[in-house]
């Protein structure tokens, strides 16, 4: 590639040029949010995020010290009084770039200029914040002098908002009790998946038995049915299949031994406030479960077939069962294809909204994830964009730090199984 | 108990579960019903062996079956009984539901937004994907430019409604704009912010970009992969008969990788057909932003409507299914 034409100097810079901005461009939204989270919801609505991360101008106003008890006679009818604009508390150790002494000249003049009030009087403000204010007796009292100092404040990022979202007990907004749950739905959706679609690919893969053509098939065509279609169903399903559960188990509001403990509730959706029975962490992985397996077992399945045929045959040989050949051999070569799963069905999981709604939330609230927080809160607090930020930055952290943790098998997963 | 406790539970139950079955199918198997010792060993091996592919295909059999297979007949089913008292199965009703539906503007409006979606983005996106891919390939520093465009992938799309709102923020025309596109719009000599999500007609585009955004990183890594895969005897041969680089790009390595173009273009296809969330989240189809998996959503769980909610659900399969097909074949011709 070398030898293409693409290497004189213009042609190097324009290529360098447009992929920095397509990079730009698409890390500037999230960068926007990421810059947010850290700033307090006055300094969101004053100026955009872009302008945070550089210093920004400021005017701030302020009175010197008050002239009938600070001022210095130096001669005779000569008063001054003196002192630092970096005394008072807003303006701490900035640089002045200009200052002024009325508001309709707010940057008459620069440091170390000294502004004429008229009949003599001056004022003298030094870049270090020192000033001078002289006249007469009868000008150097009653009230101060005042001051319009433009400053340049530097960056300033809060840790609040992250600590009223994550840590407020409080907070009935907050984030943690969603980020446990969707922990809760997260790690059993990803593992059980892989645990049967593991088992699966090995059968369709190594085994011999009829119907496992049509079985493959049907696995591909599987991949591209949507899942929208499984929702009402599956809901009636869950509905049924809780109804069964409590006409053995005894009456819902008599059986205070699944309501009583909110967890089993939780588990197969019997919390007192379900209004459509069956929604809970059982269905969610089960569902997850169920339409994670397609894309598994074809992404497993072709790592599989891949693996040479020796070991295995070489293993059945010298009398190894199947289950052994599975566990001890399959599994462990086959770690790059699960790890590429695994990641998927993470990402999309955690990031799931839809299954989500559909199986697992109730009208108690007690079991909502992080999605779903994030969406009631755009309805609710559509305007409060720190809480907004920190909200959905700690809901997509973990995502990205997977991802740029695993990056490589993320990448092979998409690979080879492109076609979901 | 902490919930952290209580997931905990939970997840070693769930988990549990599953590893005690296949141990536990495997050991009875084995060791109970068809023991590989005694008179009958040979016999019984063959009769395990026969046994257990079914033991290892069981749960995701059953899985699929009920959670993908089962739910394409229910639904179609469903869609023809009477749905109107939800969970409850109706009565037959033959085509009452779909005939709903399509004198609904809503649905049309729905159906209109879905062919603009599939439209642009899966285009933009392979676009996009490809120009990405092309670009950071000839970069000392292409990998990092690469990670970045390929991030949004990891993000929810609810975060991404999210991070796109604070782009697409409008705030009255006195106070500084804190959304960047409307601080780029006034830069550019705009007259006055823009609420743009509201905005019909183009403010599918404005939701179309959040999935553009997601689905580029997808396109540039398997499109980077096939250019990489193209044998460098092609390129040589065009350099030497002096084709340029744009002759290069286009008419010997399009060519080349236009089946990965293809499978890049059919799964954001499927993708774009099943967009929820975004709407849902940005706009939830106000704005004549509808579109149809949201529109599902609305008749199932707000009008509580299920039969209209299983046809419009229909009409979602009969969009996938010529990609279905397709790949059923495809995949058949490559075991043969």
């Amino acid at each position: 590639m070398d030898s293409m034409a693409g290497n004189k100097p213009t042609v190097v810079w324009l290529l360098n040029i447009s992929v920095i901005a397509l990079t730009l461009l698409w890390l500037f939204p999230t960068l926007g949010l990421f810059v947010s989270s850290f700033r307090t919801s006055e300094q969101i609505t004053a100026s955009g995020w872009w302008s945070a991360m550089f210093p920004a101008e400021q005017t701030v106003q302020l009175r010197v010290l008050d002239p009938d008890d600070n001022r210095i006679e130096t001669s005779a009818g000569v008063f001054i009084v003196e002192g630092s604009v970096f005394e008072t508390e807003e303006l701490s150790e900035v640089g002045i770039d200009s200052w002024g002494t009325s508001s309709r000249a707010l940057d008459a003049y620069g440091p170390g200029d000294t502004a004429d009030l008229g009949d003599g009087e001056t004022m003298t403000l030094n870049a270090d914040g020192r000033y001078v204010w002289q006249g007469d007796d009868d000008q150097i009292s009653g009230r101060a002098q005042r001051l319009f100092i433009n400053a340049t404040v530097p960056p300033e990022f809060t840790l609040d908002n992250y600590h009223q979202v994550l840590l407020d007990e409080q907070n009935s907004e907050g984030m943690s009790k969603a980020f446990f749950n969707t922990l809760t739905v997260v790690i059993p959706a990803t593992i059980i998946p892989i645990l049967i679609a593991a088992f699966a690919a090995y059968a369709l893969a190594w085994m011999e038995f009829p119907g496992r053509a049509l079985l493959v098939a049907t696995v591909v065509g599987l991949l591209v049915v949507p899942l929208q279609l499984a929702l009402i169903p599956l809901l009636s399903l869950h509905v049924g299949a809780m109804e069964l559960l409590t006409s053995v188990m005894g009456p819902v509001d008599e059986g205070s031994r699944l309501t009583g403990t909110n967890w089993f509730g939780d588990l197969f959706g019997m919390s007192e406030g379900d209004k459509i029975a069956g929604k809970g962490y059982f269905g969610v992985w089960l569902a997850h479960t169920g339409f994670g397996l397609p894309l598994a077992i074809y992404l497993l399945r072709n790592y599989m077939v891949g693996l040479p045929r020796d070991i295995i045959e070489n293993a059945r040989v010298d009398g190894a069962t199947e289950f052994q050949i599975f566990t001890k051999i399959i599994l462990p070569l086959s770690f790059p294809a699960l790890a590429s799963f695994a990641i998927f069905q993470f990402l999309w999981t955690w990031n799931d909204l839809l299954v989500a709604l559909v199986f697992l939330i109730d009208s108690s609230g007690n079991t909502t994830v992080m999605t779903k927080q994030i969406v009631e809160l755009l309805g609710t607090r559509g305007g409060d964009w720190e809480i907004l930020a920190t909200s959905a930055f700690v809901s997509i952290a973990v995502p990205l730090l997977v991802f740029f943790a695993m990056q490589k098998y993320l990448v092979r997963g998409l690979l080879a199984g492109s076609v979901k | 108990m902490h919930p952290a406790v209580l997931g905990l539970i939970t997840i070693i139950i769930g988990v549990g579960g599953c590893v005690g079955y296949f141990y536990g199918a495997n050991v009875f198997l084995d060791k109970v019903l068809y023991p590989a010792k005694g008179p009958n060993a040979g016999r019984n091996i063959n009769r395990a062996n026969m046994i257990r592919p079914w033991i290892f295909l069981g749960p995701a059999i059953v899985a699929l079956g009920l959670y993908l297979a089962y739910p394409v007949v229910a639904t179609l089913i469903l869609s023809f009984q009477d749905g109107t008292s939800g969970p409850t199965r109706g009565d037959f009703v033959g085509f009452e539901n779909y005939g709903k539906m399509f004198a609904e503007p809503k649905f049309w409006e729905a159906m209109r937004n879905n062919v603009l979606w599939l439209t642009v983005v899966p285009a933009s996106a392979t676009a996009f994907g490809l120009l990405a891919a092309q670009l950071t390939d000839r970069l000392s520093w292409g990998n990092v430019s690469k990670s970045i465009i390929f991030m949004p992938m990891a993000i929810s799309f609810v975060g991404a409604a999210v991070i796109f709102k604070l782009v697409y923020e409008a705030r009255p025309e006195d106070v500084a704009q804190i959304g960047i596109l409307n601080h780029l719009y006034l830069l550019s000599g705009g007259a006055e912010p823009q609420q743009w999500l509201t905005i019909p007609f183009w403010n599918s585009f404005f939701l179309m970009a959040v999935l553009i955004w997601i689905q580029t990183g997808f396109a540039m890594v398997i499109l980077s992969a096939a250019l990489r895969g193209i044998p460098e005897e092609t390129i040589e041969a065009a350099i030497i008969d002096g084709a340029n680089p744009f002759q290069i790009f286009f008419r010997i390595k399009i060519p080349q990788i236009m089946g990965t173009i293809v499978v890049v273009w059919t799964t954001i296809t499927i993708a774009t057909l099943k967009v929820f969330d975004i709407v849902f989240a940005m706009t939830n189809g106000q704005w004549e932003t509808q579109v149809l998996a949201n529109y599902m959503y609305d008749k199932l769980f707000r009008a509580l409507d299920w039969g209209m909610g299983s046809a419009s659900a229909m009409i979602i399969m009969l969009l996938v299914t010529p990609i279905l097909v397709w790949n059923v074949y495809n995949a058949r011709k490559e075991m043969r």
